[in-house]
């Protein structure tokens, strides 16, 4: 008889989901689905509002990636302003994502992923949490906290405070970097960068281990995120890029205002995560994951041609060894993604404090509405973020569409606990171990469903068993 | 000058003839909290934040609107007052969208900053959200947003008193108070409007803003006020 398994609440991810697996009349997995349950509706009351107030409303979509979601919207008002902000400006809004970068990654991969890796998938669940990391690997947790702990201390210093920083503007920042905030952010940077070292080898050393995961989480996938006009590594600001499964481009260099013509949106009746697809392999067709595309941080390896730092360029080397030498297409590697990285933030801030003209105090351009649209859009942690605002002649939101990381990697999300599910669950016998699994597929994305629906909460994941005729017959939650 | 004395929770003190009890309360160093009450502009009793018992008196009195009299027996923070003043603030919350976290005057709000001080964190009162009129951000330099606004009519003082253009006015009563430019239309087509900048600078919430401004980004400045008004009274710059 056709049944369904349902993991009710997901842990250890940010956001509120559950996931349904549903099994057919052999009693084996059909298809497992992941369930986003919250809704808030920011594209809505955002309308009215001038535009420069966005990045201030908008950075409270999510407290983990705020910075992104108010450099996209400064970008944006960038455009509706129609000025180029000045370069240093630029420069700080880099250091300022890079910071970011380094304390949400080592979040996904310390608090939230090492658990599952160190201690393994079947550990005992009431201490396969970061404190029992602490417990059995305390000198990992420790330099773990710490990293992300630089992080949070690089934007605070930056920006006054290390979240819901009202620092980046339309037009630039709001205030230069001093001499002293600029040796503190550089004092900082050797430990963590000797953090960053040993995470990298620790991940390494576990991927005998888990070579069938490895397996189970990989198939083909259109890749997607920005690169630089040279094609190399870019979290900031410049072109789209889609590339198939083996890397070739398919659109090499996609101009920011015109995603519109590239990306879809579908919509599924049970989950409020929208699910984009890349329009020319479409029409979406879920079943048959039409248009799938991955971003964040193995999407943006896949995509360019090189890092563009020395450290990180040698990781990417090896990086692309796990793949065809080009691509990897197992998302299990999004962990060793992340931590390249991390190091390649590391990298770039430490080149860009020593730059010059670092410390020059023309750091805000002025001017009015120039123009009626605005894109802005930026690599999120977990991958490419649009804020697309229309505003009326005297700066009031009259449209408002947000694209979020999290939503571009709906697809793969569900394709991956698929994948999962058909290997590892069978038949009406649920382990714990075998729901942890099936949530490290949702957890290795490093989703934020806050920020995917740019919804409300916390997340929670729930699993159900459900039968072909739609009855629930097994539900575990954990809170 | 003449003085009257009076009794002030228990301590006696004195003040001027004609000061008004807010006044002699502040002369004798008892702090009583306002919002609508600015030095320079005159009192209109609109916030009631200010409210004192006086002794004999069937009702509360504000006091910025009272006189001060010979032998008065003042009490200013009683509990019933303390309590009072909370509910006022509480009120104040609930009829209009008071979001600090995204708001421009993040840190230099008068009304965030008396919620601190008086302990008002949330309110037991249901939210009015009245439907408003668009924000105004036609004006050159200046914006209007009404989710902001209090009532308190510091702009139209300050626009008609100091400016001399009584530009701003305010239109409905109770919760259907709103400020309106000239006869009711949009600030970049006002006549008498002389772009000054002084209604933004008096209010004391987020409501008048300069336009551009970001969160928390706003720096508000009264002591224009008193400058004008004393250099008014000594003809600093008479002619005649």
């Amino acid at each position: 008889m056709a049944r369904t398994v349902r993991i009710e609440p997901v842990t250890r991810i940010e956001g509120h989901a559950k996931v349904s697996i549903y099994l057919d009349d052999a009693g084996e997995v059909s298809e497992a689905r992941m369930h986003v349950v919250e809704f808030r509706a920011f594209e809505k009351f955002c309308i009215g509002r001038p535009f420069y107030e966005m990045p201030g409303i908008t950075n409270r979509i999510c407290g983990i990636c705020p910075t992104s979601h108010a450099l996209a919207s400064v970008k944006a008002g960038d455009a509706i302003m129609g000025v180029a902000i000045p370069p240093v400006a630029e420069k700080l809004r880099r250091i300022f994502n890079w910071a970011q970068y380094v304390q949400s990654h080592a979040l996904s991969f310390f608090h939230l992923s090492a658990p599952d890796l160190l201690l393994g998938f079947d550990h005992d669940p009431a201490t396969r949490n970061v404190m029992g990391l602490i417990q059995k690997y305390p000198d990992v947790a420790r330099k773990g906290v710490r990293l992300r702990g630089i992080g949070q201390e690089i934007l605070r210093i930056l920006a006054d405070k290390s979240i819901h920083q009202a620092w980046a503007v339309p037009g630039g920042v709001r205030h230069p970097l001093t001499a002293e905030k600029r040796d503190a952010i550089t004092a900082l940077l050797p430990e963590a960068f000797a953090s960053i070292g040993l995470a990298l080898e620790l991940l390494k050393k576990c991927f005998a281990q888990f070579a069938a995961d490895v397996e189970i989480y990989d198939f083909p996938s259109l890749f997607a995120g920005l690169v630089t006009a040279e094609g190399g590594l870019e979290q900031y600001n410049g072109l789209l890029r889609f590339c198939a499964s083996d890397g070739t481009p398919v659109e090499p260099g996609i101009v920011n205002e015109r995603y519109r013509d590239y990306i879809d949106e579908a919509s599924e009746n049970w989950s409020y995560l929208k699910f984009p697809y890349f329009k020319a392999h479409g029409p979406y067709n879920r079943a048959e994951y039409a248009g799938m595309y991955r971003v964040g941080p193995l999407g943006r390896l896949n995509v360019c041609d090189f890092a563009g730092t020395p450290k990180a360029d040698q990781e990417l080397a090896e990086f692309r060894r796990l793949g065809n030498g080009r691509t990897v297409t197992s998302s299990f590697h999004y962990h060793y993604a992340r931590l390249i990285e991390i190091l390649f933030s590391l990298e770039k801030i430490e080149q860009t404090l020593r730059e010059e003209d670092i410390l020059d105090d023309w750091v805000r351009a002025e001017a009015g509405v120039n123009r009626l649209h605005g894109v802005g859009m930026v690599e999120a942690p977990r991958g490419t973020l649009i804020h697309d605002y229309r505003v009326d002649r005297n700066g009031l939101i009259t449209d408002v569409n947000l694209i979020v990381s999290t939503g571009h990697n709906n697809l793969a999300m569900n394709r991956t606990i698929t994948n999962i599910a058909r290997k590892y669950v069978h038949g009406d016998v649920l382990t714990e171990g075998m729901l942890n699994r099936v949530e490290h597929g949702i957890r290795v994305y490093d989703p934020c469903l806050s920020c995917s629906t740019h919804a409300l909460g916390r997340m929670p994941l729930a699993i159900r068993l459900i039968s072909a005729d739609g009855r629930v017959l097994h539900e575990l939650s954990r809170n | 000058m003449s003085v009257i004395t009076l009794t002030i929770n228990g301590i006696e003190g004195s003040a001027p003839v004609g000061a008004t009890l807010l006044e002699a309360c502040r002369q004798n160093g008892v702090e009583l909290p306002t919002l609508c009450h600015l030095e320079g502009l005159t009192p209109v009793g609109a916030c009631r934040l200010c409210l004192v018992q006086v002794e004999g008196a069937r009702r509360l009195l504000p006091a910025c609107v009272t006189e001060a009299q010979e032998g008065m027996v003042v009490l200013t923070h009683t509990e019933k007052l303390v309590k009072y003043r909370k509910m006022t603030l509480e009120l104040l919350l609930s009829e209009r969208n008071h979001i600090c976290s995204v708001c421009v005057a993040n840190g230099a709000c008068e009304l965030r900053a008396l919620c601190a001080e008086l302990g008002v964190d949330h309110t037991r009162f249901e939210y009015r959200c009245p439907d408003l009129p668009p924000l105004d951000t036609s004006h050159e330099r200046n914006g209007l947003d009404h989710n902001r606004c209090i009532s308190c009519t510091r702009c139209i003082r300050a626009c008609d008193q100091i400016e001399g253009a009584h530009t701003l006015d305010m239109e409905g009563r109770g919760i259907e108070s709103r400020i309106i430019i000239d006869m009711h239309q949009k600030w970049v087509t006002s006549e008498t409007c002389t772009k000054c900048g002084k209604c933004v600078n008096v209010c004391p919430t987020g409501t008048l803003f300069w336009k551009g401004s970001t969160v928390a980004e706003m720096q508000k400045e009264v002591g224009f006020l008193q400058w004008i008004k004393g250099g008014r009274e000594k003809k600093s710059w008479s002619y005649l």
